[in-house]
């Protein structure tokens, strides 16, 4: 389990590629790689965004999503995880987020990942705020509905 | 000894500082130290709050020595 938080801008697929070469003693084993990508949008709630400031609690949200991982690996067979969230300064259309997972079939990997960004989404210390063109600067307030509003 | 206390995001703001000291010899509700710091703010009821770095609910305890957080709905990812 690799868990990464980043300020400089990175590219997810390198990363994914870096760390699957890492894993040479599950080569072979692995027949599924979920992978979620969230990257930072140019707009949100009808307003152009320039850019975004992320706040997080440092040494929490490593904790929290440490956990979040954790609770995956006892739910599903996962077998391994790679998580990587941008801090600092963002800009669009920089990557947010990464969530990379390999299991032994598919199911595992595509309920794994969705479990484990939704969780993110709702648990771990990060706090979003925007500039917007017009200068203006404001807090985002609330994050999607998670994992168990949506399914239902 | 005391209980630190740490604010985040809007709620940094809205306080005006990052951090505050709680001094206690005798284990407290956390709305009694939030109480104790901003008299004049009502607790939002959004609010979250983390001892240790774990989520707890409105009405934990805190005591010596814990690291007592505040802060309002994340919004990560």
């Amino acid at each position: 389990m690799q868990i990464k938080l980043c300020e400089q801008v990175f590219n997810p697929w390198q990363e994914i590629e870096q760390y699957q070469a890492s894993l040479t003693h599950l080569a072979g084993k692995y027949g599924a790689t979920g992978v979620f990508v969230g990257s930072m949008r140019d707009f949100n709630q009808g307003d152009d965004v320039t850019s975004m400031y992320l706040e997080h609690y440092p040494g929490m949200t490593e904790k929290q999503l440490q956990q979040i991982v954790e609770q995956a690996q006892l739910q599903w067979s996962l077998l391994d995880s790679l998580v990587i969230h941008r801090i600092g300064e963002v800009n669009p259309p920089d990557v947010l987020v990464l969530v990379a997972v390999w299991s032994a079939h598919r199911g595992d990997a595509f309920d794994a990942s969705r479990y484990i960004m939704e969780q993110l989404k709702s648990r771990a210390p990060f706090w979003k705020k925007e500039t917007l063109v017009s200068g203006q600067h404001r807090w985002v307030e609330k994050n999607t509905t998670g994992y168990q509003q949506e399914s239902r | 000894m005391s209980i630190k206390v740490r604010y985040f995001a809007s709620l940094k703001e809205s306080v005006g500082r990052g951090e505050d000291e709680c001094h206690t010899t005798f284990p407290m509700p956390v709305q009694a130290v939030w109480q104790q710091l901003n008299p004049e703010l009502a607790m939002p009821e959004t609010l979250l709050i983390a001892v240790n770095m774990n989520y707890v609910k409105h009405d934990a305890m805190v005591e010596d020595g814990d690291e007592l957080a505040f802060f309002p709905p994340v919004t990560g990812g």
